[in-house]
């Protein structure tokens, strides 16, 4: 029985039953998310982090929500005050919506029904990731616009000219596992994982791809542009305070464990196991499948972490011509050649004219990027020019006339 | 004879009048961004329309396409022109509503007729049927064999609309810009090293730190440029000598 089938006799109450259980793992996850950034960074940086509420701190994350709930909530007078309100509300929704379509077990007992932890699974379930995370950025953009003011303003337009065009990289890199699995529904491409190879390993320039542009998506460090602390104060969500910063604040948290989860289900064989450990998907129940598929999700997550803790912030023209003038091309070529491999297969092209084909396009790449790198030795072996040694205009300090800091001369 | 389900039916009375009105609103609201919100808000409750009759596909793509790209878009360049332009109502170009009208008519029969010839004096022939084999499979498979020419054709003239766009957007540079690197080079290895390290904070000496004083430099003379060229243009600019004290005792008493 496919998983479509398995999930279409779900009865309503279980459904309803499964979104509450959905929505409360997402804030939940949220709540453990800040808690674990913040000491994985302190960690990082040689610090404790928070370590004062609860045990380890815990409860930090919980106080904090709580502290900001009680806060005053501020409309500016510039503001447009109905759209002001809807942008977070916007922004929230649409990350809850996506983890939808999203497998996190595999079958399992609930209340004594056989189903899975999935709420829906549709044909074009990746797709309407997509989709949805495409109506995600309006809250952004309405946020930057209604708040009557330039910053946010400005923050709005960077963030979503940033995740409109590292959507498009991400689409692209999405359409190499759509070819290989056969299809655009979540489960299938966690079946088809099971089967073969985990698609990490065969399609890995999509992963990379795809990983880089889950960064850029989620308006995270080392692209966090569009929040830019030292040019844009705090980018579309300055002017927002109290409950519905929170729920922005939330709405970045969901988006993140959202990508996530979605890189693990494509791409890191979904709530399966690893390979060899095959048996621990029967423990509990199957539930333990749960377990392995957070396992993946915080993998992902403690990347985001690891590149917050390690890298400058991006110039922003850099950025983008790194996502248009890299990516997608990169991303184009890719999805032509495995078009090309699975059409071979497909007619039963002969195994050396596939293996043919493959060294070609090697050979091809190699000599491209060994052009490209002459290029670059080029540039920096070019010459400086010679100028005249600086000297240095320095204060008259009492009783000393000069300094000579150009040394020797 | 199509059937229709209960909950579609509850669904449809519920969405379609809101659609309505806000397809109406769309054409009242004063504020360009709340009419393109209220546009988006119509397509959204479209693509619901097509999912609940099963064209699944369709839906995804109307809200990726044109809520999350074409209206986006849109959006973002309403909101470059400006948070508070209201539209004006006069005609930039002589004419141009006699043409849209006409445009807007001609267009409108365009529609009516294709679709009355599509649909009048013939039997559906079902759902059932058209997503026999998967309705994305089906949709790829009319796509890229009966509709192939019309499909190359509206590519190509999205292609065109592009490059149309690119080239009006154009700018040629007499120049190749600076690299970074080149820009750095050039500050040091210039004439003055002033500029090197940015524009002057408030100076070693100052005796002053508001926005308007200028800076004073190392040899107590003030630093123009330390000042915000706007302020300089609007004469706020205030003379630093002014803040000097009457004496400023400069020898160093020495310790015991």
């Amino acid at each position: 029985m496919t998983t479509a089938q398995l999930l279409g006799q779900d009865p309503g109450w279980l459904i309803a039953v499964k979104a509450v259980m959905v929505f409360a793992i997402c804030v939940l996850s949220t709540l453990m998310a800040v808690w674990t950034e913040r000491r994985v960074l302190a960690k990082m940086q040689l610090r404790t982090g928070p370590n004062r509420v609860g045990p380890a701190g815990l409860l930090q994350s919980l106080s904090d929500g709580v502290k900001l709930a009680l806060k005053e909530d501020i409309i500016p007078a510039a503001a447009d005050k109905v759209v002001f309100i809807i942008a977070p509300i916007i922004a929230t929704a649409m990350c809850f919506m996506s983890f939808a379509v999203i497998p996190m077990t595999g079958v399992v007992n609930l209340f004594g029904r056989k189903t899975a932890l999935q709420l829906t699974d549709l044909p074009v379930g990746v797709l309407y990731i997509l989709a949805v995370t495409s109506i995600g950025v309006y809250g952004v953009v309405l946020a930057g616009w209604s708040s009557g003011s330039t910053y946010p303003l400005l923050g709005g337009l960077r963030s979503s000219a940033q995740v409109i065009s590292y959507e498009v990289a991400m689409g692209l890199s999405l359409v190499a596992v759509f070819i290989y699995a056969g299809s655009m529904s979540t489960a299938d491409i966690v079946g088809s994982q099971h089967q073969h190879l985990w698609n990490a390993i065969v399609l890995f320039p999509s992963f990379v791809i795809y990983v880089i542009s889950m960064v850029g998506e989620t308006n995270r460090a080392p692209f966090d542009l569009a929040e830019a602390e030292g040019e844009l104060v705090g980018g579309f969500h300055t002017e927002y305070s109290s409950l519905k910063f929170a729920l922005f604040f939330l709405a970045e948290y969901v988006n993140i464990i959202a990508v996530s989860a979605l890189a693990s289900t494509l791409f890191l064989g979904g709530w399966h196991a690893l390979p060899g450990l095959g048996f621990t998907e029967q423990w509990l129940g199957g539930w333990f499948t749960l377990i392995w598929f957070f396992a993946k999700v915080n993998f992902f997550f403690f990347i985001f972490m690891w590149l917050r803790g390690s890298l400058p912030r991006l110039r922003y023209d850099q950025f983008m011509k790194f996502g248009w003038k890299v990516l997608i091309p990169v991303s184009l070529i890719w999805i032509l050649i495995v078009a090309s491999l699975r059409v071979l297969q497909q007619e039963g092209a002969p195994r050396s004219a596939i293996l043919a084909f493959a060294a070609g396009v090697v050979i091809i790449v190699m000599a491209i990027s060994s052009l490209v790198e002459r290029n670059k030795e080029k540039v920096r072996s070019a010459d400086l020019p010679e100028g005249e040694a600086p000297n240095f205009p320095v204060p008259s300090l009492p009783n000393v006339q000069s300094i000579n800091v150009s040394g020797g001369k | 004879m199509l059937t229709i389900q209960t909950p579609e039916a509850v669904m449809f009375w519920f969405l379609a009048p809101l659609a309505v009105i806000s397809a109406i609103g769309m054409l009242l609201v004063k504020k360009a961004v709340h009419s393109a919100l209220l546009l988006a808000w119509v397509m959204i409750t479209l693509a619901i329309f097509y999912i609940a009759q099963d064209a699944l596909f369709l839906g995804i793509v109307q809200i990726v396409v044109y809520t999350g790209a074409v209206m986006m878009l849109f959006l973002f360049i309403l909101m470059l022109v400006g948070v508070d332009a209201s539209d004006s109502l006069t005609e930039t170009i002589r004419g141009l509503r006699p043409i849209a009208i006409t445009a807007a008519l001609g267009f409108g029969g365009l529609l009516v007729s294709l679709i009355g010839r599509a649909t009048l004096g013939r039997e559906a022939a079902g759902l059932v049927d058209a997503n026999s084999e998967g309705n994305v499979q089906a949709l790829a498979k009319l796509l890229f064999s009966t509709y192939v020419w019309p499909f190359e054709v509206v590519s190509a003239l999205l292609i065109t609309a592009a490059l149309g766009a690119m080239v009006l957007a154009h700018h040629q540079r007499s120049v190749p810009r600076a690299t970074q690197r080149e820009q750095a080079i050039a500050r040091f290895r210039g004439a003055s090293l002033g500029s090197a390290a940015g524009l002057p904070n408030p100076g070693v000496f100052a005796r002053h730190n508001a926005v308007d004083v200028p800076a004073l430099l190392p040899d107590g003379s003030a630093a123009p440029n330390s000042i915000s060229a706007t302020l300089k243009a609007r004469g706020d600019m205030l003379e630093s000598t002014q803040f000097e004290l009457s004496e400023v005792d400069n020898t160093v008493t020495e310790e015991k």
